[in-house]
């Protein structure tokens, strides 16, 4: 067993897809439209189109189905719980009754919209860290902040801090499963005892990574420093972002499809709906 | 190349100086290896070389370029490029051409020229095969020569080393010296720190480093006729068989330690 | 009464893309008072092995028993097990966490309930063992030099008195000053009848202190036995990243010319052997 692996959200794999080859700032937008699509999803119908655009973007990417779906794990907990409160808490008419707690229709409607636009939010996220570089993503992130630097706000400085966290999460949990295995080997526990002994049990883990973090930050920029890294200069790029005519077919594609699936589920799927009612 | 005046340095006002008057020159194409105890110096003495830290007494030049003036930082850093032991402290990208490109792209080189140097340091260090995957998926003795790379991507005359090989397995350890032996016959400058004494023999000259100061200075074959005794380092078995065999008069002076060598000269 | 693993397998991240197996049916045995070294190329699988001998990892496919009793994973069982067989980790000084060095060395054995007089024995006892200066009890353990750090993280699991110390690259990182000390400190840690297991790369320092050797190769075992028959397979069977050391490589081409020396032996004694050899067939002027 590894006591901590690193989470796959924010794995970048290497790849030639379409995907891949996208602009970064073409995917950072395309996913900030699709999360504002989802916010206005509610429908079971509705999700299952944003579920072909999934299979879409697995074929588009050359990423397996099941990576892609795997980038929601983290939240399952949270999936869950929002999943359970939104079916208990909700007034409205009553399908079942287990003692005090009562299951309403508008209960099941509202927990399972929750709870998929939820996954739906994580796994599209997922989707973006996993096709674009880190390096990549920061330049994007960059670039679409630079209009904030006429504020004198250090939008640079800002994407190499993104790029080099990017670069560290799986060398820290690397790192963080090694002090905890040493220090379980030390007989540590973290298993007994109440909430303030449980704890004080996880200094020996927290102190030992701090330690560790501040000695790698300041070791990294002294190497920094020595590959001629100044901060706030400029610098060039080898893989210049270029937006070229696919970025703006792919977000148009997009736009779309999310005006399409607002329309769906707003009009077209409760008109199907009311007419099956009526039948 | 390197041109070291009675440099001195100290971390802190009161205590101990880390460097205590260190004169050393080091010409074009040399390769020296820095030895000494865990505190004599030696990092401090590489960070002074790269301009990362300016020595509060006496100069340093490199190259002609006087250390301690700022103006001079960024011609020096191209121009000696500086690995440090732990990789996992150098690599800054997530991709290794990113990592390589990373140095190139300070410089704010045109995207061709970067592209040709990232191309090229890849190939010295024999990691082509590796350019668009993550760095954290190398081994330690590639994520080394990665950050070997990063250091070449910047085209300097001088490498400095600061025990870069400590964290290796015997695999990486021989695929990186292998690296330096290549770029040191195409007239790298290299100064490497090292523990191992085996790795001292590869260079052509010696330097011990003893409390801040130069303790001893010359080729190797000299140091490993006796002078590695005042210090204590780990003595290579083989280099105590090579002395051992020459003070009986059973192979000649002048004989190589390498085993090959020795027992060609016995002749058994 | 050895820890003994039996035919044990183990892979990581089952189940997932980047799943990769690191033991294959890997058998292995060390007793108290016995100085056992696994060696092997990185990623061999040495270091999976340690950590399955204090129960850190559990096997997939075969056991591990301490002295005797299996040992089945489950919270009770394991932490028996991981206070007998104390598992010092690569550059164990990244775990310290307290202010003084008699804090960092009190917290294995205060784990496990240790306190008062006995606390303080254990303390004493790990101190002395690994030759600290009882002067520095009271420092802070990161002020300290490199060397005095290792020495800090070994005592701090010493005092756990466990039977077995399993370390990992314990020399990683020390010059040779260190190094030497640390190897004196093994063999007394040896002597004392405890069971060391060293985890190293480095084949040459494997062949001359430990009493046996287990060499693996991609997570299988390639040969394991006495230095002087884990040194002669080497030799003629190549294994990926171990390099055969030059004086070892020596030796045995005197042997190959008759010569009477064991492939581990001090320079001394093939000088001497070298010495006899010219007597006796003087054809060869200079």
């Amino acid at each position: 067993m590894r006591f901590m692996s690193a989470p796959s959200i924010g794995q970048f794999i290497p790849g030639e897809s379409f995907i891949h080859g996208l602009d970064p700032r073409c995917k950072i937008v395309a996913t900030v439209i699709l999360m504002t699509g989802l916010f206005m999803a509610s429908g079971i119908p509705d999700f299952l189109l944003w579920f072909c655009l999934l299979l879409l973007c697995s074929a588009l990417s050359g990423i397996k189905l099941g990576v892609i779906l795997r980038s929601g794990r983290p939240v399952l907990f949270l999936v869950l719980v929002t999943v359970v409160m939104n079916l208990l808490w909700t007034p409205g008419t009553e399908l079942a009754r287990l003692g005090p707690l009562r299951i309403t229709r508008e209960g099941v409607l509202l927990a399972s919209s929750m709870g998929l636009r939820l996954l739906f939010l994580v796994i599209f996220a997922g989707m973006l860290m996993m096709t674009t570089s880190p390096m990549a993503f920061s330049d994007g992130l960059e670039r679409i902040m630079s209009p904030l630097s006429l504020l004198r706000f250090p939008t640079s400085e800002m994407a190499m801090m993104m790029t080099i966290a990017l670069r560290f999460i799986p060398t820290l949990f690397e790192e963080t499963d090694r002090i905890l295995k040493a220090q379980i080997s030390r007989g540590a526990d973290f298993e007994s005892g109440g909430i303030l002994r449980r704890a004080r049990s996880f200094i020996p883990i927290l102190v030992p990574l701090f330690v560790l973090v501040f000695q790698r930050a300041e070791n990294l920029a002294v190497a920094m420093e020595s590959r001629c890294y100044v901060p706030g200069a400029r610098r060039s790029r080898m893989n210049p972002l270029k937006w070229r005519g696919r970025d703006s077919s792919a977000l148009a594609g997009l736009a779309l499809f999310v005006v399409f699936a607002i329309f769906c589920d707003r009009y077209l799927f409760k008109a199907i709906l009311a007419w099956l009612a009526m039948r | 190349m390197f041109s070291i005046r009675a440099a001195a340095y100290s971390y802190s006002e009161s205590g101990t100086p880390a460097l205590d008057g260190v004169d050393l020159e080091i010409e074009q194409g040399e390769w020296v290896a820095l030895v000494g105890a865990n505190g004599s110096g030696k990092s401090t003495l590489a960070k002074i070389c790269n301009a990362l830290l300016a020595p509060t007494q006496g100069t340093c030049f490199v190259m002609g370029l006087d250390a301690s003036d700022p103006q001079n930082t960024s011609a020096i850093r191209q121009n000696v490029a500086l690995v440090f032991q732990n990789p996992e402290d150098q690599i800054v990208a997530s991709i290794v051409e990113e990592d390589v490109a990373f140095g190139p792209e300070n410089l704010g080189l045109p995207p061709d020229e970067i592209r040709r140097r990232v191309d090229r340091a890849l190939l010295l260090t024999d990691l082509e095969l590796y350019r668009a995957r993550g760095s954290y998926s190398l081994s330690g003795g590639q994520k080394q020569r990665l950050a070997l790379a990063g250091a070449l991507a910047l085209e300097p005359d001088a490498l400095l080393l600061d025990e870069s090989t400590s964290m290796l397995d015997p695999e990486g350890r021989d695929s990186f010296l292998s690296c330096l032996g290549e770029l040191n016959r195409r007239g790298m400058t290299i100064l490497q720190i090292t523990h191992r004494m085996e790795e001292a023999a590869l260079a052509g000259r010696i330097v011990v480093m003893e409390s801040g100061r130069v303790a001893w200075d010359g080729p190797p074959p000299d140091f490993f006729d006796g002078g590695y005794l005042r210090w204590s380092f780990e003595e290579p078995p083989e280099m105590a068989l090579h002395h051992a065999l020459l003070t009986r008069g059973l192979i000649p002076q002048g004989t190589k330690p390498g085993v090959e060598d020795m027992l060609e000269a016995l002749c058994l | 009464m050895p820890i003994v693993a039996d035919n044990i397998s183990y892979a990581y991240n089952v189940g997932t893309s980047a799943e990769s197996v690191a033991l294959r049916g890997v058998s292995f045995t060390v007793e108290r008072g016995e100085w056992v070294s696994v060696v092997g190329h990185t990623g061999s699988g040495k270091s999976t092995l340690a950590q399955h001998l204090n129960l850190l990892l559990t096997p997939r496919s075969g056991s591990v028993s301490i002295d005797g009793a299996e040992a089945k994973p489950g919270s009770g069982e394991s932490r028996v097990a991981r206070r007998r067989v104390g598992l010092v980790f690569q550059y164990p000084e990244t775990q310290f966490f307290a202010e003084t060095v008699r804090a960092e060395i009190e917290f294995a054995p205060s784990n496990w309930g240790v306190s008062g007089g006995a606390l303080k024995a254990c303390v004493d006892e790990a101190v002395s063992a690994s030759g600290l200066d009882p002067a520095l009890l009271e420092s802070n353990p990161f002020a300290l030099s490199g060397g005095q750090r290792r020495r800090v993280a070994i005592a701090s699991v010493i005092a756990m008195r466990p039977d077995y110390l399993v370390l990992d690259e314990p020399t990683a990182g020390l010059d040779a000053a260190g190094i030497r000390e640390l190897i004196q400190f093994l063999s007394g840690v040896r002597d004392a009848g405890l069971g060391v297991v060293q985890v190293t790369h480095d084949l040459r320092s494997a062949l001359s202190y430990s009493d046996r050797i287990l060499v693996l190769e991609n997570g299988s075992r390639v040969v394991s036995g006495t230095p002087e028959f884990v040194a002669r397979h080497i030799i003629d069977n190549p294994v990926r990243g171990l390099v055969i050391p030059p004086v070892v490589r020596f030796a045995d081409a005197l042997r190959k010319k008759g010569m009477n020396v064991p492939l581990i032996c001090e320079v001394d004694e093939m000088v001497r052997a070298i010495g006899i050899y010219k007597e006796r067939n003087k054809k060869c002027g200079s």
